[in-house]
């Protein structure tokens, strides 16, 4: 965007202003969580930074609180936990999601809306609502503070994510391929994977990015029907923060922000890769 | 001669099997679309199967507890149904006393009355108690003529009416108890529905402040999230494809890790105190965090992302042509983005208004963290109730009537946005 040459002067000045509150919004989205990286290398237990920091003296700076974070059992059981439970509900809710959303692609289907908005309530319901009713229901059956209970029950809340990545990709998709397919004497499975994975593939792996991603930073339910054994980094960040915050918060705050960064990029990557693959880019 | 061809009878005798052919192949096609879409329907199944058991049916089942009020009913069948006849105006009849009595002393032999009385304590306050000691001296008792007088003796407030209308407005099956004292009312002694004493009042006022706090958040979020939606549409793709990643990157963050930053960035000694007290806003640390002004801040800053991203694609999709236009013809530049560009940009701003309401009136995490005790919100108190007072009906019934509310917004969100039209992330 720039101002045509014939502009007036107040015209500069409030297209001045606009950028300089727009940088600053920018900057309140991304300072916040930039911030968390320094301070994360502190050398004394403070949360602020030292004079040492500012003069960038390297006696300020130390991995003390990583460190830290290394030698304590506790964070590598949860961080171990987190992949496990993650990944399990990732490959249920991916699976489960694909399926269906190739049945939702088909605008005709019968109850399509109210099918939609059931498999997609998950999302929408206040997740303090669904930890309480899961509570409840999961303790009857033995299965809270079990791992089969926590994967369920994260697979339930990432699955709208699939559902709705996927269908927004196979409304892009050229269903005479299918036909085509089929012609050829290919069974519907056989076309499944040799024709229409392919072209969705991208689709369906942001939307079990978008799964792992959920059940990754989830804390609520895991408050309710985990126990001590099934405990997740949300879950040990939670009581780092409730009982005392000490600057070990901080080092693992920073290296979840890497993975986010991580994710973001791949997201983005394969993004790019699906615009290329329909044609749009 | 003109003939026309189709009546030359050898042709007639050719169409009449082709337009059997073509209906049966209109059948036919009709099948096959049946089948496809039948197909379709049993593709979703596995998913629905699943979310229904995993997910719906539990949310169903926690609803059902708020309503569900079996203990009453089920342990004093004699005292309900001696009750039955009771105005609830002066104090019940013997039969009731005696019926009471003879439950009370069966509950208390098989260690079965602590669950009933602390059902009715949470109707009237100091009921499990009284319950507990009746039962218990009841027991002891040899041979009791009278037990009218007996139970009056062991406790005077069985001579009081309010006690009795608690057990008459619990004996039926379903209550609507957990919804009244969710919305501040309660039944009175006899049985009317009146509103809770004012030192009492706490869930309109939790419902108000929600939902003010929300607004406030959501309108915040637009402030900010509108012009930067507005400059990342305009700018061209390589640019504001750098500027998305940064608005990308808080929505990919973990929640906790932004609340701990929140946390750590706005306590006493921390970096926004140390900076304004270096800059001489204040002259002494202040408080900014485990209050409602550190909810806010750090709310806003969660939601942001949700606000700008539905605004921006709707936005990108708007030609700056009618700018342009309206430009030309002789409209300031505020006017022209006022009245040629705004109204198009509303199904976004629509789009995001609700969706940051949505996620703000059900937060948890961010408010039990940063809130303090100003700070809390709806879904604290369902936690609350939920692993402290351990009172499951009125955790479920606040947690209904916050379902109900994010229904109808999402159904607005529905007929406003299209719930095919839901996108997450970029």
């Amino acid at each position: 965007m720039a101002l045509p040459k014939y502009c007036t002067p107040m015209e500069r000045v409030g297209f001045v202003g606009f950028k300089v509150y727009c940088t600053a919004v920018l900057f309140f989205l991304v300072a916040p969580i930039i911030i968390i990286v320094p301070l994360s290398f502190n050398a004394t237990p403070y949360f602020s930074f030292t004079e040492g920091m500012l003069t960038l003296d390297p006696s300020a700076y130390s991995l003390r609180w990583y460190q830290d974070m290394i030698d304590n059992p506790q964070w590598f059981n949860a961080l171990k936990n987190s992949a496990y439970i993650a990944i399990a509900a990732t490959i249920i809710s991916t699976i489960l999601g694909t399926i269906a959303a190739l049945g939702l692609a088909n605008r005709k289907m019968p109850f399509r809306n109210a099918v939609m908005a059931l498999l997609i309530s998950p999302m929408i319901v206040p997740v303090i609502i669904s930890a309480a009713g899961m509570y409840f229901f999961y303790t009857r059956f033995g299965l809270s503070q079990t791992y089969l209970g926590i994967i369920l029950a994260h697979a339930a809340l990432g699955t709208p994510f699939v559902v709705i990545t996927v269908t927004a990709t196979l409304s892009g998709f050229d269903h005479s391929l299918v036909r085509a397919g089929a012609s050829l004497g290919a069974t519907p499975v056989y076309t499944f994977f040799n024709v229409t994975l392919p072209l969705i593939r991208p689709g369906v792996i942001s939307g079990g990015l978008f799964a792992f991603g959920t059940s990754f930073d989830e804390v609520v339910v895991a408050l309710f029907i985990t126990g001590a054994e099934q405990r997740t980094v949300p879950r040990q960040m939670w009581s780092g923060i409730r009982e005392q915050i000490s600057p070990t918060i901080l080092a693992v705050a920073s290296i979840l922000i890497l993975m986010s960064v991580m994710l973001l990029l791949t997201l983005e990557l394969l993004r790019r890769r699906n615009a290329k693959l329909r044609g749009l880019s | 001669m003109h003939l026309e061809l189709t009546s030359l009878p050898s042709v007639v005798d050719m169409q009449d099997p082709l337009n059997e052919d073509q209906a049966k192949l209109k059948q036919n096609l009709q099948k096959a679309e049946r089948k496809k879409r039948l197909r379709s329907l049993m593709l979703t199944l596995p998913l629905l199967a699943f979310i229904m058991i995993t997910f719906v049916v539990p949310i169903a089942e926690m609803l059902y507890r708020s309503i569900d009020n079996p203990l009453i009913a089920k342990n004093l069948p004699n005292t309900v149904k001696s009750l039955s006849q009771w105005e609830q105006q002066g104090l019940p009849d013997k039969e009731a006393y005696n019926a009471l009595a003879e439950e009370l002393i069966r509950l208390y032999q098989s260690k079965s009355l602590p669950p009933l009385a602390s059902r009715l304590n949470i109707e009237v306050a100091g009921m499990r108690s009284l319950m507990m000691k009746t039962g218990r001296k009841l027991s002891t008792f040899e041979q009791i003529n009278d037990y009218k007088t007996a139970m009056i003796k062991i406790d005077k407030r069985w001579n009081n009416i309010e006690y009795w209308g608690a057990i008459k407005n619990l004996s039926s099956k379903f209550t609507i108890s957990y919804y009244l004292a969710a919305l501040d009312f309660r039944q009175n002694a006899q049985g009317d529905i009146v509103a809770q004493p004012e030192h009492r009042q706490v869930y309109l006022n939790l419902f108000v402040k929600t939902l003010g706090l929300s607004a406030l958040i959501t309108g915040l979020c637009l402030l900010l999230g509108y012009p930067l939606a507005y400059l990342l549409a305009t700018l061209p793709d390589s640019k504001s494809n750098l500027l998305l990643i940064l608005v990308l990157l808080p929505f990919w963050t973990s929640l906790l890790v932004r609340t701990t930053s929140w946390i750590v960035l706005l306590q006493m000694q921390g970096v926004v105190n140390d900076l304004l007290l270096y800059v001489g806003v204040i002259s002494e640390r202040i408080q900014l965090v485990h209050n409602t002004f550190g909810t806010v801040v750090a709310m806003v800053h969660i939601l942001l992302p949700f606000m700008i991203l539905p605004i921006y694609s709707v936005m990108k999709g708007i030609s700056p042509d009618y700018f342009r236009a309206a430009r030309s013809l002789g409209a300031t530049p505020t006017i022209a983005f006022i009245k040629a560009y705004m109204p198009l940009t509303m199904s976004g701003v629509g789009a995001g208004v609700l969706l940051t309401f949505i996620l703000s009136i059900g937060f948890y995490i961010t408010p039990a963290l940063v809130g303090g005790r100003s700070g809390q919100m709806i879904s604290n108190f369902i936690a609350y109730h939920m692993q402290s007072s351990l009172n499951w009906g009125m955790a479920s019934a606040l947690g209904g009537i916050l379902l109900l509310t994010v229904l109808i917004m999402f159904y607005l969100f529905n007929r406003i946005v299209g719930i095919n039209n839901i996108k997450v992330g970029n």
